[in-house]
């Protein structure tokens, strides 16, 4: 069964979350994963929006994560502290991140391309990231990928991964146990050395080689041994997000 | 032990508890009829130089007849909360254009240019990528606790996240050792606007308010504004309010100025009326990649009209209402 490569990324994201578990997301590819756990493996998933939507039955992709979709016949409409200090308190297990540059710690940069008083581009900032990824216990990133946007350094920290390496989350004040978890790209998916809290290459998407991935990798990824392969879509999961979660191809529709 | 990291961004508001206090001291706590039109509210209560907010989530339950008006009356040197600003940030921006006094001076920017997954504002872009704008970065819930704070009528409050990060290093928050667990945590400096609007479902015309879906940081918002205007979709009477006081969100001691406006925060989402009007969004990412097509798009539909009701004209919001209605209730 042929698949693009944002169903296998919907899908490697949809695996990484376990059965009762809350996941904070955000629209397109998260929420598209989120919605395809629930309709697999996770039916006890609970998601949340940081504008405040708690527990929702998702009728269609959401288009903001402050619409009215993120509540459809949810079990609460509260707000961006009640979900955000959720999250503080330790009750939120996942989140779901993205930015324009990410390092081999997973820091993220979403804020500009250049310097910051007069930049290249000017990009949203933070909005919820920098939270979400100090309170979640794990930290998911999906993205396509290459060497701009995998870099040995950023241009901006906007959002914490595991900042400089060993001990400096919790040096800085950021509460201990909780940091960057996966990586999961359109090429590979990554996991973090946890000697070293530098990314490495877990496994590889069918029909990748590491050459491939090391290429469009900005920084000296560690790899993982044995190299793992990715498992391909099942066509039960294709169904799914193809018929029920995103029948509009909002999402899938991108590629 | 090291010295405590502190953020180098510019403080772009007063965080003391007792200058709200004053401020609050004097405004009117009297069962008066507040209602008003917007622009006289916008006249009254929206000054050059001020700091402003806009409730809501970009794209949702914003004010968006307030942020018209504001630009409108041209208003500037604006100071304005950049907290989840998307579709609101791109009305501050449009009174940036070359040729006039800029509105915007600065902003507090946890989330702004963008507007989610519909990219970025090419008109936000250019005003923030000239370097004429002074902004502060923060994260979404920096600026919801900083609101918070306000709102308790404390001057700042502590927050686990930010920490480490340039968002920190280019903020005006600081750190401090907690007295207690010895613990690092980021300190916000309250943030009390001297003007918010806020867009709700319902209100009497003290300015009891009602409102539906997620409050984001509304609530705080209402209380830790100096002023507040309010916008609403349909006018209740007192008695309605009185029969059910649980449900009131705003009291009416928050606010300065009701303003009746249907469909007030069109082309946004307003919870269980209409939904975004995204073909519309469109139009306007669309219009800003180019200055003059941008400037003639703006005359057509604010500046050329004389109030909301133009403006839902013009665009073709008011022929769409029942189609984004049909959206918003998935029917």
């Amino acid at each position: 069964m042929t698949y693009s490569p944002i169903e296998l990324m919907v899908v490697c994201a949809a695996r990484a979350l376990e059965d009762n578990r809350s996941v904070a997301v955000g629209t397109g590819i998260p929420c598209a994963a989120a919605m395809l756990a629930q309709k697999t493996h996770a039916p006890g998933l609970t998601i949340v929006f940081e504008a405040g939507g708690m527990a929702p039955i998702l009728p269609t992709m959401p288009v903001s994560v402050g619409d009215s979709r993120t509540y459809h016949r949810g079990l609460m409409a509260s707000s961006m502290a009640e979900i955000m200090q959720m999250a503080q308190r330790g009750l939120i297990d996942y989140t779901f991140l993205g930015g324009a540059q990410i390092d081999p710690y997973g820091n993220l940069n979403s804020t500009v391309a250049g310097s910051h008083d007069k930049p290249q581009v000017r990009f949203p900032g933070s909005g919820g990231a920098n939270d979400l990824a100090s309170f979640c216990w794990r930290t998911l990133v999906v993205t396509q990928q290459n060497a701009r946007r995998f870099v040995e350094k950023l241009d901006f920290r906007t959002t914490p991964g595991f900042l400089d390496g060993p001990g400096t989350r919790e040096a800085a004040g950021l509460a201990p146990g909780a940091g960057p978890h996966r990586v999961i790209t359109d090429l590979a998916v990554f996991d973090y050395d946890p000697d070293t809290c530098r990314m490495r290459v877990k496994s590889l998407h069918p029909n990748v080689t590491l050459e491939q991935v090391l290429a469009a990798t900005g920084f000296r990824p560690g790899v993982c041994e044995p190299l793992e392969s990715t498992s391909p879509p099942t066509a039960e999961e294709l169904r799914i997000l193809r018929d029920e979660v995103d029948p509009g191809r909002y999402i899938l529709g991108r590629a | 032990m090291a010295t405590l990291p502190r953020g180098h961004g510019p403080l772009l508001s007063d965080p003391s508890a007792n200058a709200l206090r004053a401020a609050l001291r004097e405004k009117s706590r009297a069962l008066v009829d507040k209602q008003m039109s917007v622009a006289e509210a916008v006249r009254r209560f929206i000054h050059d130089g001020d700091y402003f907010a806009s409730g809501g989530f970009g794209t949702n339950r914003i004010p968006t007849a307030v942020c018209h008006e504001v630009l409108r009356q041209g208003r500037r040197g604006l100071r304005f909360a950049g907290h989840t600003a998307t579709h609101d940030f791109q009305l501050m921006c449009a009174g940036n254009l070359p040729g006039r006094e800029p509105l915007l001076a600065a902003v507090d920017a946890a989330y702004i240019v963008g507007l989610e997954a519909r990219g970025l504002s090419p008109n936000a872009r250019r005003v923030m990528e000239s370097g004429t704008v002074q902004s502060c970065e923060w994260s979404n819930y920096a600026l919801a606790v900083r609101l918070q704070a306000a709102a308790m009528g404390v001057p700042f409050l502590p927050m686990r996240s930010m920490l480490g990060t340039d968002t920190f290093q280019y903020s005006a928050a600081a750190t401090a050792q907690c007295p207690f667990t010895k613990e690092i945590v980021a300190l916000v400096p309250a943030l009390s606007p001297d003007v918010a609007a806020i867009h709700v479902h319902e209100a009497d015309r003290f300015g009891n308010c009602r409102l539906r879906g997620t409050t984001v940081a509304d609530l705080d918002l209402a209380r830790a504004s100096k002023r507040v205007i309010i916008t609403c979709e349909r006018i209740i009477d007192t008695e309605e309010i009185r029969s059910a006081p649980h449900l009131t969100a705003i009291p009416y001691l928050c606010v300065d100025a009701v303003c009746h406006v249907p469909y007030g925060s069109y082309p946004a989402n307003m919870p269980g009326d209409y939904f975004t009007d995204e073909a519309h969004l469109k139009e306007w990412m669309s219009a800003e990649k180019d200055v003059d097509t941008f400037r003639l798009f703006l005359d057509r539909l604010i500046f050329g009209v004389p109030d909301f009701a133009g403006y839902l004209e013009a665009s073709g919001g008011l022929a769409r209402m029942p189609e984004l209605r049909r959206q918003e209730l998935l029917s």
